[in-house]
């Protein structure tokens, strides 16, 4: 045990470990809080689908050789994601279909490009980094980190102002509509928030984390507590502590990151539902 | 004083025609009644009117005192608010939002609002708990609070008493006529309920084949009254 506590302070020592818990936390913070909303919305699978739109504009970008990609693949993912959020109710296609549809659809363009016009010899591990964000969390650059924590504190800001708003549009669009809220600007700035923070946290840590940071903290949370504020900060702090347990977790065993990070996730959330089962006896 | 008045509304969806020529008009004050049989566009007359979806052609009238802002709405259920986790209190006030605007937090005054809403709902003891383990008629209570919360001086209510059990139904129509008896809060409804309509409203909008617009009184008289319900109609 003792080695373990060693190896993990000799690391913490490394500045590259401490930009990885730094952008760790800060997203899993993000992403959960956006969580909340996003579940309940039944758009739990919204991080997955527009991570593919991302990956599918980046190749794009790769085609036409942008030497800097990302106004455009953010570009790309925020008219996606305002796409998708407005479809709502009314829509030929519903939500989740069309969610199905632009995941599915953009991943295959995207890789469909990249075979095509691939200009690097190891294909296969860049699509793979991309989506699965091996290592790509310990090779922060200190630019990266401190792009992170302003966008950070920018969403943060921009939640805590909305909150009341995001509430009362996630519970009633169409009571808010009718009754003279603005939910369709509302609805505008959730689109573009979730966008940025999706494709800043793709960079960062993959895909497949991305998904598990939205879904998992808020559905623990919500096995546990019953009002929104509380589901709400709950969420963010189980999120905070899963991201800092996982990483810890990975640098000691060697374990992949986002990997460890979604396992800690999947524990929480049967321990959650557990406790919540009991409490609910 | 006359609150809205629609003239020749064509409603439907994507410009195909469900009902055609619908004209009356809604004062102030006004307890009326929408009826009509599944499928006759009650519900699609109500969007229309709250401004969800477009008319097909027609218009809408409105005087100035009724913007958007002074309306007191209450959906049906969705099914996300089934498993919703918000409390009581959270949901109510979440209808002073229209009285926000820009301001993120609410102010005193909208508490204030919410709190006497939350009375007047008789729900003072279930202000902290969830909604989702709340009776279906706690819920209606409520939405009708929160509805309250946003409307000035009229509320419009759809299908309020659906799939509760009588006695709880009564007590809605019960809240909903002292509404309107008490606070003069114009009420435009939505109902299956043909004998509660008639026995609470003094005016009935009857659509389906044949539209119908007038006082309580007149439709009694009428032969749609008879032919739409004649077996409810003797206990009135």
């Amino acid at each position: 045990m003792s080695e373990i506590f060693n190896k993990l302070s000799l690391y913490l020592q490394y500045p590259f470990v401490q930009y990885a818990l730094v952008v760790g936390v800060l997203i899993a913070l993000c992403s959960s809080l956006l969580g909340v909303t996003l579940v309940l919305k039944r758009f739990s699978f919204i991080g997955d689908g527009l991570s593919h739109v991302a990956f599918g504009a980046m190749a794009i970008a790769a085609v036409l050789q942008f030497t800097n990609d990302m106004p455009f693949v953010l570009l790309i993912t925020i008219i996606s994601a305002v796409l998708l959020l407005r479809t709502g109710q009314n829509a030929k296609i519903k939500g989740d279909a069309s969610l199905a549809m632009i995941s599915v659809g953009a991943l295959a363009i995207g890789y469909l490009l990249m075979n095509i016009f691939s200009t690097s010899g190891n294909l296969s591990g860049d699509v793979c980094s991309t989506l699965f964000g091996s290592t790509s969390i310990l090779t922060l650059t200190p630019d990266e980190v401190w792009l992170c924590i302003i966008l950070s504190v920018l969403m943060i800001a921009v939640f805590i102002l909305f909150y009341h708003k995001i509430f009362c549009i996630t519970f009633d669009e169409s009571f808010a509509l009718a009754t003279g809220v603005r939910a369709r600007l509302y609805n505008l700035i959730l689109a573009v928030v979730i966008a940025v923070i999706i494709v800043l946290a793709m960079n960062l840590v993959g895909s497949l984390l991305i998904s598990a940071l939205i879904i998992f903290p808020a559905l623990s949370a919500m096995r546990m507590f019953k009002t929104f504020k509380s589901v709400t900060i709950c969420s963010a702090v189980l999120a905070v502590v899963c991201a800092v347990l996982g990483l810890l977790i990975s640098i000691a065993f060697g374990t992949p990151v986002g990997s460890t990070i979604v396992a800690v996730d999947i524990v929480s959330f049967f321990i959650f539902m557990i406790i919540g089962k009991m409490i609910r006896r | 004083m006359v609150q809205l008045v629609c003239k020749d509304l064509c409603l439907g969806y994507d410009g195909h025609e469900i009902i055609g020529n619908l004209n009356f008009e809604i004062e102030q004050g006004d307890y009326l009644c929408i009826v009509g049989e599944n499928g006759s566009g009650k519900s699609t007359l109500m969007k229309t009117l709250l401004g969800l979806q477009p008319p097909v052609s027609g218009k809408i009238l409105t005087n100035d005192g009724m913007h958007r802002k002074r309306i007191g709405y209450l959906p049906q259920q969705t099914d996300i608010q089934k498993d919703f986790p918000a409390s009581v209190w959270e949901i109510v006030l979440s209808g002073c939002q229209n009285k926000c605007g820009i301001r993120p937090f609410y102010s005193k005054e909208q508490k204030q609002r919410a709190m006497v809403n939350i009375e007047k709902m008789e729900l003072q003891k279930l202000k902290q708990r969830c909604y989702r383990d709340l009776s279906g008629g706690q819920q209606q209570r409520v939405l009708l609070a929160r509805a309250l919360c946003a409307a000035e001086d009229i509320l419009l209510l759809d299908e309020p008493v659906a799939g509760l059990d009588p006695i709880v139904t009564e007590e809605m129509y019960r809240l909903i006529f002292e509404l309107n008896a008490k606070d003069g809060m114009t009420i435009v409804m939505i109902s299956h309920d043909i004998a509660s309509a008639v026995k609470y409203a003094d005016k009935i909008l009857h659509i389906g084949e044949n539209v119908f617009f007038g006082t309580k009184e007149e439709y009694l008289e009428s032969n749609q009254a008879d032919s739409f319900a004649k077996g409810e109609m003797k206990n009135v």
